[in-house]
């Protein structure tokens, strides 16, 4: 399971980087969104998979799964999402004021 | 255990939170934040001379014990550098009175400016590795808000990218926590420092450590990392570009500055890593100075140069070179935001921030010229100044240490500082008077004046008494070199 987890960790930030690198603003975005499930994965993935009993109190078992990998993903969901939403608007207004969403057209000083 | 150590978090986040809600009346958000930044400054101050005193204050969040739950920390190096941050928010706030129009300040300009202080003291005082990519979101969100604000179109573009590269360095922050966690099975940096030393795969920690590196020199704008910081810091108007040069790139040399101390220094190969991306940082970036002509773009690719030195000296990695890096620190968060505001005012004055279509500005208001004059000697690092005793202390240890290329560098790249510096005063402040704007002559700045003044007598001060501060940081870097102390008061052993 592990293996599959981390070919698929590789996958999504191979993906991500692409994405990155290519000119359309709205790719480079979806591309930190795939980042971000790639380095989430990848936390959940190295802190060790499902390795026994949930840690809840009653629950009799000789092995109990770590929780908090678990809960700092979700903080780090929770502020991915608020990023994403506030890098949607920016971009829109970008758009909005230069009329195009090509970045190579959004660079550059007037100087040049 | 001091409830101390969360006021300077818990202060500027209860009063933004309470600024929302009074959106529509200035009166009540300039006194509530003043308030707020005062009490920051009050209780920072005295969380300084507490630690000073008393030896590293501790808070465990939730009464959850050290290495299972949150952890704060204030030691000499953090204590200070909340106290200096929460100085500078003070001047930046009072310059931003006198600059701002009335619309940027009722849309959320203050709840912001205060979350990013959160963020700023929240990452210079956690002791958990998670807790800082925390604090750092905070402060970086506010930071994005703050840099597009306003809207331009050439404001709107620089943000995207900032936004973007800056997020993606998170990523890969989340990513480097991961495997360290993986590894070691602790996010706390007490525990950590004490993991690793017991741990025998070194292999693994230098790809960690190169990690962090990455990701914490895209936020300090290290070689080959900076690209981004010229057009950004560009952008926003001289407060906030004060702020943000003063504090935010610090907040990464901080970071390199504590997990290089703590948490990885037995790795030879880092710190050489580090000296050489120092000495490249230093010199491309005085480069890009020298080459540019417009009065903030060149202040912001200093500051890529600057954060050189400290990247040199924390390669250097022996007590006297810690202690300059703090000491150049301290002085560059003085000296680089007055710088900027200095900025500010001669973009109020003349309208224009570029060089070639401004000169005269000395025969017309002499004050800020020569203000500005002891300012950027002090930045190039002429002494009695402070920007000296910072390089002499760097380049004393870089001597002791034997990295005598590294030093060269350095050399070189203070006389090309001065000379980018000299560019400034001799084009817009020497010569016959030239402005855009007709009017500019009888302009009255001697009220914006009255913000960077303390920063300029700060950096006076700092050169002229130079002998206590050093010990100061000599101190300081004791502390830091040592991390056994650090350790003890937060795993609560004696």
């Amino acid at each position: 399971m592990e293996i599959l987890m981390i070919l698929t960790v590789g996958v999504l930030f191979t993906v991500a980087t692409y994405m990155i690198l290519s000119k359309s603003m709205l790719r480079v975005i979806i591309g930190v969104v795939i980042l971000s499930h790639g380095a989430h994965l990848l936390f959940l993935t190295l802190s060790g998979l499902k390795q026994g009993a949930p840690p809840l109190l009653g629950e009799e078992a000789s092995a109990y799964t770590d929780p908090l990998p678990q809960a700092l993903i979700l903080t780090a969901i929770v502020i991915g999402f608020g990023i994403t939403a506030f890098m949607l608007v920016l971009a829109y207004r970008t758009y909005k004021a230069h009329k195009t969403d090509n970045l190579d057209e959004l660079r550059g000083t007037e100087d040049e | 255990m001091n409830n101390l150590v969360i006021l300077p978090i818990l202060i500027p986040l209860l009063m933004g939170v309470i600024l929302i809600f009074f959106k529509d009346s200035k009166s009540v958000q300039r006194t509530v934040s003043v308030i707020s930044v005062g009490l920051m400054i009050a209780v920072s101050a005295y969380l300084t001379y507490i630690v000073y005193t008393e030896g590293i204050q501790t808070t465990e969040l939730g009464d959850w014990p050290a290495p299972f739950g949150i952890v704060l920390v204030a030691d000499l190096l953090s204590s200070s550098l909340v106290a200096l941050s929460s100085l500078l928010s003070l001047v930046c706030l009072f310059f931003a009175y006198q600059t701002f129009s009335a619309e940027r300040e009722r849309n959320f300009f203050h709840p912001f400016f205060l979350f990013l202080m959160v963020g700023v003291n929240g990452s210079f005082l956690t002791g958990d590795l998670f807790n800082l990519f925390v604090f750092f979101e905070v402060m970086l969100i506010s930071s994005f808000i703050l840099i597009s604000m306003g809207s331009k179109q050439y404001q709107l573009r620089e943000s995207l990218k900032y936004v973007i590269i800056n997020t993606v360095s998170s990523m890969f922050f989340v990513a480097a926590i991961a495997y360290i966690y993986g590894v070691t099975g602790t996010l706390n940096m007490a525990d950590l420092a004490v993991k690793i030393g017991e741990l025998e795969q070194t292999g693994v920690i230098s790809v960690i450590a190169v990690l962090f590196l990455f990701v914490f020199g895209t936020k300090s704008a290290i070689f080959p990392l900076y690209y981004w910081l010229p057009h950004s810091y560009f952008a926003p108007p001289a407060a906030i570009a004060a702020l943000f040069g003063g504090l935010l790139t610090k907040v990464g040399v901080y970071t390199i500055m504590r997990t290089y101390t703590l948490i990885f220094p037995h790795d030879q190969t880092v710190f050489q890593i580090l000296l050489i991306f120092g000495g490249l940082t230093m010199f491309i970036g005085v480069l890009g100075a020298v080459s540019q002509f417009d009065f903030k773009r060149i202040l912001a690719v200093h500051i890529v140069s600057q954060v050189g030195y400290m990247i040199m000296g924390i390669g250097i990695f022996t007590p006297l070179a810690i202690a300059g890096t703090f000491y150049f620190l301290a002085h560059n968060i003085i000296v680089k935001s007055a710088l900027f505001l200095f900025a500010g005012v001669a973009e109020k004055i003349t309208g224009t921030s570029h060089l070639k279509q401004m000169s005269g500005l000395l025969k017309t208001h002499p004050y800020v010229g020569w203000l500005f004059l002891i300012t950027a000697l002090s930045l190039a690092g002429i002494p009695p100044l402070s920007g000296f005793f910072g390089k002499f202390a760097l380049i004393i240890a870089g001597f002791d240490a034997g990295n005598y290329f590294v030093i060269a560098v350095s050399l070189a790249t203070g006389v090309l500082t001065l000379f980018s510096m000299m560019k400034i005063f001799m084009t817009s402040f020497w010569g016959e008077v030239k402005m855009p704007d007709p009017q500019a002559k009888d302009k009255k700045v001697g009220s914006l004046l009255i913000p960077i003044l303390p920063l300029v007598a700060l950096t006076i001060l700092l050169g002229v008494a130079a002998e206590p501060f050093m010990q100061f940081s000599l101190e300081l870097a004791e502390q830091l070199m040592d991390p056994s102390e650090y350790i003890n008061s937060v795993l609560n052993k004696e």
